[in-house]
């Protein structure tokens, strides 16, 4: 019986997976619209105040950056889940965490690197000193593939469900907590000239623990759904 | 057959599990009762006042233990959802969804007493400080497992897609009561007076009741509830039907 | 009957006893059967009466609740949905599984593909988008994998279900070569559509419900 070597898979997924996202281009978009318009209620709510503003510019940042993932994660297998596909590639024999990591790289790559990428742009609006542009750019790099694979977990858990979305968000946020903790205080730290290094280490940490773990409680919970 | 073997697979079966919980359960009520009135009694009328909060720092009686019961019952959870996972033991499924409820009402039960306590301390109802904001957090995953359980129509599946968020929430739980243990001491918020100087031991003994007691709640609860799951699911089997006609006798 | 040994019997497939739960009831009574090379089980029953579930068991998607499935090798299992991408074109859809799954099927990955496409007669829309084929094509997109897939047991859920008489044919020729060259297959239906011309072991199967009714009659 033949398997293809997983290398082959993988980099064929991964294929598979931009060709998706680029002929549903305008679909991906819209997360990061909405990452834009939640900043820019931040200054209409709470007033314009440059002072202000630069206070909770991390804090702010950081939650719209959670919003808008967890509203691009609903869709991370649901396709595959609806069409059948997902199946076969549990029934492939090809490691199911490897699949995960595959989706889940690709989805961070399509929804969480442009966060990373229009950050100067919110920071900008929300008028973050320049000390701390940086590090919230780094501490966006680190954290927002830890979203997409901690993400992952909970999609992968309401795919079967018809509404899972809105379950979706009540899963992952408590599991966010520790890295929007993290990351603001690393940000707030730099702009006062504070030591923000070992938030970013943990945060590391928490990147590669993610990375090694959370596929595979994805994989479980893919072939929970398809039960 | 191996006994250990043997063991598992009795106490696995519904019908057993039934029977012999059945004759637990009045036991553990008798001491949870034992343990309050006896732990009520030393911590709200004989243990001293604290001398800086005065009498309100009795309200620590019920509000320490049942914060502690709030997250061994999500620990527990996640190890009877491991179980269930990896075994296919209905029972532990069982168990798993009947512990939720009851560790998010002990949840719900500390911040109450958390916010009273507050009160007379620092004058307002709610104040983000490490206890209260990890517990609230903590009452969000449980709220999550227990969505996740009542969106799937299936109970085994529900069951065990519960099971699953209640492990990978348990492996969080450290992170994220460290992580809000931090940012309180960054932010300079205020804490939890007791853990001062030391715990007088006269406090500590009722301290310690009550956490026993809670225990024994936990327990007598839980099977309680157990049973019923497991007459529902298997309403349709010869144990029940023959239960129910010998208790109509 | 006891739950079998199995392990030490030649057939390419055996079940024991087999059953699954849901809501705490049976789906199906439990069944029993063996499969050996180049033999061909149809599995018949009423709608609903869980010959999916029984080949979603069989696949390895389901954890039995009772009873044992024993199996030489991962079968391939072709179910109700056709795995097909709306976004992407037959050609692309079908490369990507071969890339996905492998072949040992000799030759460069496009040129095999175009065979295939070929073979399951869907060369004028090869470069059409998923979406815009009808349900008979997509059945003949889901079938593809037969083709370039190396598994010896294939598991068809109602395979014959919105194909022509063209595709009818080619899924019986399909078939055909399957089992002279040793494969064997297991195919639901829940009626009229059955192969013909085949030597065939049958398997009727009765839901959980059924059961009820003929016991409260």
């Amino acid at each position: 019986m033949s398997r293809q070597a997983t290398g082959t898979a993988f980099v064929a997924l991964l294929r598979r997976d931009f060709l998706l996202a680029y002929r549903r281009r305008a679909e991906l978009l819209q997360p990061l619209v909405f990452l834009l318009v939640v900043v820019t209620l931040f200054p209409l709510g709470v007033g314009p105040s440059p002072a202000l503003l630069a206070n909770i510019a991390p804090g702010v940042i950081w939650i719209a950056a959670l919003l808008a993932t967890v509203l691009s994660l609903d869709s991370l297998f649901r396709s595959d889940f609806e069409d059948g596909t997902l199946e076969q590639m549990v029934l492939s024999g090809q490691s199911l965490a490897l699949i995960a990591l595959a989706r889940t790289v690709a989805h961070w790559l399509v929804a969480g690197l442009p966060i990373v990428l229009l950050s100067p742009l919110l920071a900008m609006w929300m008028n973050l000193p320049d000390e701390g542009l940086l590090i919230l750019i780094e501490s966006l790099a680190i954290g927002t593939p830890v979203l997409s694979l901690i993400g992952a977990i909970g999609g992968a858990l309401t795919v079967s469900l018809k509404r899972g979305g809105q379950l979706l968000s009540l899963l992952v946020f408590p599991l966010y907590v520790p890295l929007l903790i993290l990351a603001t205080s690393a940000v707030s730290a730099a702009v006062v000239d504070l030591p923000y290094t070992g938030q970013l280490g943990l945060m590391t940490a928490g990147l590669i623990a993610s990375l090694t773990l959370a596929p595979f409680a994805t994989a479980a919970a893919l072939k929970l759904s398809l039960s | 057959m191996n006994p250990i073997y043997l063991f598992f697979h009795k106490t696995g079966s519904p019908p057993w599990f039934y029977k012999y919980s059945g004759k637990l359960i009045p036991w553990l009520w008798a001491l949870f009762l034992a343990l309050t009135i006896y732990g009520l009694y030393l911590g709200l009328f004989v243990a001293p006042a604290d001398y800086q909060q005065g009498e309100s720092v009795r309200i620590m009686y019920l509000h320490v233990p049942t914060a502690w019961m709030s997250m061994m019952i999500y620990g527990l959870m996640a190890i009877m959802g491991f179980i269930a996972l990896v075994w296919r033991i209905r029972i532990m499924e069982v168990l798993v969804i009947s512990s939720a409820p009851i560790g998010a009402a002990f949840t719900i039960i500390a911040l109450i007493t958390g916010s009273l306590w507050g009160r007379p301390t620092w004058g307002t109802y709610w104040v983000w400080d490490a206890r209260l904001t990890s517990e609230l957090v903590l009452l969000f995953l449980y709220f999550g497992v227990i969505a996740l359980y009542n969106a799937f129509d299936e109970p085994r599946k529900a069951a065990r897609a519960a099971s699953l968020m209640s492990i990978v929430g348990a492996i969080n739980l450290p992170i994220i009561y460290f992580s809000v243990e931090w940012w309180n001491t960054l932010h300079q918020g205020s804490s939890m007076g007791s853990d001062g100087p030391g715990i007088h031991p006269s406090m500590l003994l009722p301290l310690l009741l009550m956490a026993t007691a809670t225990k024994f709640y936990y327990g007598a609860n839980l099977l309680t509830r157990a049973r019923l799951c497991l007459l529902k699911q298997d309403h349709r089997k010869r144990w029940v039907q023959d239960l129910l006609s010998k208790e109509s006798n | 009957m006891e739950n079998a040994d199995l392990s030490n019997k030649p057939h390419m497939l055996a079940v024991s006893n087999l059953s699954f739960e849901r809501y705490f009831d049976r789906v199906f009574e439990p069944v029993s059967f063996e499969l050996n090379a180049g033999s061909l089980l149809l599995i018949t029953g009423s709608n609903g009466c869980g010959k999916t579930t029984l080949l979603r068991l069989l696949a390895g998607l389901l954890e039995p609740s009772e009873g044992k499935i024993h199996k030489d090798e991962q079968p391939l299992y072709a179910g109700h949905f056709p795995a097909i991408k709306d976004d992407l074109s037959v050609q692309e859809n079908i490369l990507f599984w071969m890339k996905f799954m492998g072949t040992r099927k000799a030759g460069q990955m496009t040129g095999l593909c175009e065979q295939v496409i070929e073979e399951i007669g869907l060369t004028p829309v090869a470069l059409q988008e998923g979406r815009t084929l009808s349900a008979g094509q997509r059945k003949r997109c889901s079938l593809a994998r037969l083709l370039f897939c190396d598994e010896s047991l294939w598991l068809l859920d109602e395979p014959y279900s919105n194909l022509d008489p063209q595709g009818i044919a080619m899924l019986d020729r399909i078939l055909k070569t399957h089992l002279n060259a040793g494969g064997a297959c297991i195919m639901t239906t829940h009626g009229s559509l059955r192969p013909e011309g085949f030597d065939l072991q049958e398997c009727h199967m009765i839901s959980g419900r059924e059961r009820y009714a003929g016991a409260a009659a």
